[in-house]
């Protein structure tokens, strides 16, 4: 499978790529820093164990203006396109964004408008190849509206949304669009906000979506048990959401 | 060192006999960032005491894992470059089914590039590989004052030996280059041997180093008179290929203990109940076969957690070694001693070990290394300064990474090397930047 992975660099995106690269995928990467994607690719080529090469390309989910060349590279330098996966996003604490309406923005900007652009245009080129897979990381954070999460809540809730849209209108088209819905993943993305039960590891998380990715599964609970818990909250009235504090 | 305290809403932090401190773990991918003011480095925290516990007054600790990655591999020397976090369950699975295994492995594989150079750790190989140290190459270390410079044994040599076996006091390693070991295939042909007596046991392990490049014993503790410290005898190696499987090792399931045992669960009868059960298992004297390389040199990993049978109040381990200069009768003063204070243990483990190696405070020399699980109760600390001074006696020393109650007077009168390397840590870190639980309880800061 040949893919674009945006996100590779660190957390599950990291996790993820490994697997892929693992079993012989072979992959582009696009990301903010250009060390760090070398770096990034140099291990996966290692973990490979093939002489396959990784390439990777600039491309930053805050400035759109970056995808189109980002994309052109990795089609041109994997000559074809099988599959994109996003990991790429941003987190903040409800309390810290309410204070910091700039920070808001931008993670509202990255997580919603500037995913759904990027998805725009991976999804055009590859249906202009007939097809293939687009996955993307939402969050089980977009299922409920929720106390804690509001505002990156509201910006997950938008892209699962859209790609559950997606992969009605172009399921027949050959294209697959997938919804991974991570429940809480020690990260450096969560580093310092206390693991709930059920707190996951990125490894497998990183199966779990890669047996989605070729199963074709629309939409993803990862780790498993967050399908469990979300299935509950998402039942749960009104008035008792209104008084958990979760 | 005070116990788990259930209740306490400050956060604590504790090695893996889970005697715990106040502290947390701060992460990050970026090693070089997460190194500039940390006070000390952990790694998958699988030192058994307090040395990757912060120093009391301090909190944090910098925690390794995410710091992952393969920089470089040559597949025709097999010198590989990685990032300090990187796993060795990680390595082993990347690296194994290519030919390429750790020069050197501890009895788990969840340990990091930097736990394995900070302990410079040894395996059952240690007759004939040495330390893990004997084969890095060279290493990306953040120093005390800030810089971040490499050491190998040719540049700054001196830090370098200091490094080794330093338990992480001289500076954050940030990178590790070593040497890995090329193997024919990733299983193991494994000849085992019931011994009937401790003196057998010593003999045994020195006539099986020659001819076998892993060899290590299990020994029942518990048994008193003739039948004290009988015991199995592993001796392996690396299966050729015409003897292994043609497929590769699946990978093995791990099995979870989901809660703590009540402290009791341990007692002397099941302690006595699993020794005895652990010899007679063996029922023909010899055995050999392939195993399955998780089963040789991880046993212990089939199950997560084990450290939880321990109970809240934990356990501590005790290794220490005697050297061959206090003669053969040493290993079984040893056991009687313990047997005597009622040093009851589930597993205990011996090993034969080859020549010190460089490193400046590394644990084996040349003679017998002891391995026993203590779980903690109220006469720990003066069962193990009765231990203590036995080794002292007989002019052995004891393993930092495992240790959580010696004395620092113990550690000093069997240590003829700390002073030199208490004089390269004032040079190299005069303000003790650097600093665990452990460096304060031995060195004082
Ligand atoms: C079941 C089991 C079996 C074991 N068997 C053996 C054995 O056979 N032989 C043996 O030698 N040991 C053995 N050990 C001990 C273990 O190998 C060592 O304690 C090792 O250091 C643990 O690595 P870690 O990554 O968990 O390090 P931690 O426990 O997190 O840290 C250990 C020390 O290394 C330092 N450190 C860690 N990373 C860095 C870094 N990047 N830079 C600087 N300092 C760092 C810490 O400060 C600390 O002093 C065993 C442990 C267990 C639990
Ligand atoms: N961790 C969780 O508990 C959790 C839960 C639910 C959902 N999620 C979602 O899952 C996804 C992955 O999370 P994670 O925990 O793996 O995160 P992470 O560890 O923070 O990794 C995020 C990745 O996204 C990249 N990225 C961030 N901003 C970018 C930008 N502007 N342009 C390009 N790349 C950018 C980062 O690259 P750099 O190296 O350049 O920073 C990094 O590779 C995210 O969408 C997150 O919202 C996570």
């Amino acid at each position: 499978m040949k893919v674009v992975f945006l996100g590779a660099t660190r957390g599950m995106g990291r996790a993820l790529s490994r697997r892929m690269a693992e079993r012989g995928d072979e992959l582009f990467l696009l990301g903010r820093k250009e060390s760090d994607l070398s770096t990034s690719a140099k291990d996966l080529e290692i973990r490979s164990g093939g002489d396959a090469s990784v390439g990777f390309h600039l491309c930053d989910l805050e400035d759109p203006s970056t995808f189109e060349a980002a994309l052109d590279k990795a089609e041109e330098t994997l000559s074809g396109l099988d599959a994109v996966v996003v990991t790429g996003g941003l987190f903040g604490k409800q309390e810290d964004l309410e204070q910091d309406l700039p920070l808001t923005r931008r993670i509202l900007n990255v997580n919603f408008t500037n995913t759904i652009l990027f998805c725009e245009h991976s999804k055009q080129r590859l249906l202009r190849r007939g097809g293939g897979t687009l996955c993307v990381f939402s969050s089980v954070a977009g299922d409920r509206g929720r106390k804690p999460v509001a505002l990156y809540g509201a910006s997950k809730a938008g892209l699962s949304h859209y790609l559950e849209s997606l992969d009605h209108k172009h399921r027949a088209d050959g294209l697959v669009t997938i919804c991974v819905k991570p429940g809480f993943v020690k990260t450096g993305m969560t580093e310092g906000v206390d693991p709930p039960p059920f707190a996951g590891e990125p490894d497998p998380v990183a199966m779990r979506v890669l047996s989605a990715i070729d199963r074709g599964a629309p939409m993803v609970y990862a780790p498993a048990v967050w399908g469990h818990v979300m299935r509950i909250i998402r039942f749960l009235p009104r008035f008792v959401m209104r008084r958990v504090g979760f | 060192m005070t116990e788990n305290k259930r209740r306490s809403t400050e956060p604590t932090l504790s090695g893996w006999g889970r005697l715990s401190v106040p502290g947390r773990e701060v992460r990050s991918e970026d090693l070089a960032a997460l190194s500039l003011n940390a006070f000390l480095f952990r790694g998958l925290g699988r030192a058994y005491g307090d040395s990757a516990l912060p120093a009391p007054g301090q909190t944090d600790v910098a925690t390794t894992t995410l710091g992952d990655r393969l920089l470089d591999f040559d597949p025709v020397s097999g010198v590989i470059r990685a990032e300090a976090g990187l796993s060795l369950l990680d390595l082993n699975r990347l690296f194994m089914p290519r030919g390429w295994f750790t020069p050197v492995s501890p009895g788990t594989q969840f340990v990091t590039l930097g736990g394995m150079v900070a302990a410079d750790i040894h395996g059952k190989n240690h007759h004939r590989h040495g330390c893990f140290g004997r084969h890095v190459r060279r290493l990306r270390l953040r120093v005390p004052d800030g810089r971040v410079l490499w050491c190998s044994p040719a540049e700054e040599p001196e830090l370098f030996w200091a490094v080794i076996g330093g338990m992480g006091l001289l500076g954050h390693i940030l990178e590790v280059e070593f040497s890995m070991l090329p193997i024919p295939t990733p299983w193991i042909w494994c000849e085992s041997e019931r011994i009937r007596d401790l003196d057998e046991f010593v003999v045994a392990l020195k006539e099986a180093g020659p001819h076998w490049p892993y060899t290590v014993g299990w020994i029942d503790c518990i048994s008193t008179g003739s039948k004290m410290g009988r015991g199995i005898l592993q001796r392996g190696r690396f299966a050729e290929t015409w003897e292994a499987p043609p497929s590769d090792p699946e990978e093995k399931r791990r099995v979870s203990i989901p809660f703590e045992l009540p402290s009791w669960a341990l007692g002397p009868l099941s302690v006595r109940a699993f020794n005895m059960a652990y010899y007679w298992k063996h029922v023909r004297k010899k055995q050999a076969g392939l195993l399955h390389p998780d089963s040789f040199f991880y046993p212990l990993d089939a199950v997560n957690d084990w450290n939880l049978v321990y109970g809240r109040r934990g356990f501590t381990q005790y290794q220490c070694v005697l050297p061959d200069s206090a003669g053969p009768g040493a290993a079984r003063r040893f056991l009687t001693l313990l047997t005597s204070k009622g040093g009851a243990s589930f597993l205990c483990v011996i090993k034969d070990c080859g020549a010190q190696g460089s490193g400046l405070l590394s644990f084996p020399r040349t003679g017998i290394s002891i391995a026993l699980d203590i779980a903690v109760r109220d006469n720990t600390r003066q069962l193990v300064d009765d231990l203590n001074e036995l080794v002292i006696a007989e002019g052995g020393r004891i393993y930092l990474a495992k240790d959580a109650f010696t004395r620092a007077d113990h550690f000093r009168r069997m240590e003829p090397r700390l002073s030199e390397f208490l004089s390269i840590r004032e040079k190299w870190d005069p303000e003790r930047r650097i600093r665990s639980a452990q460096s304060v309880r031995i060195f004082g800061d």
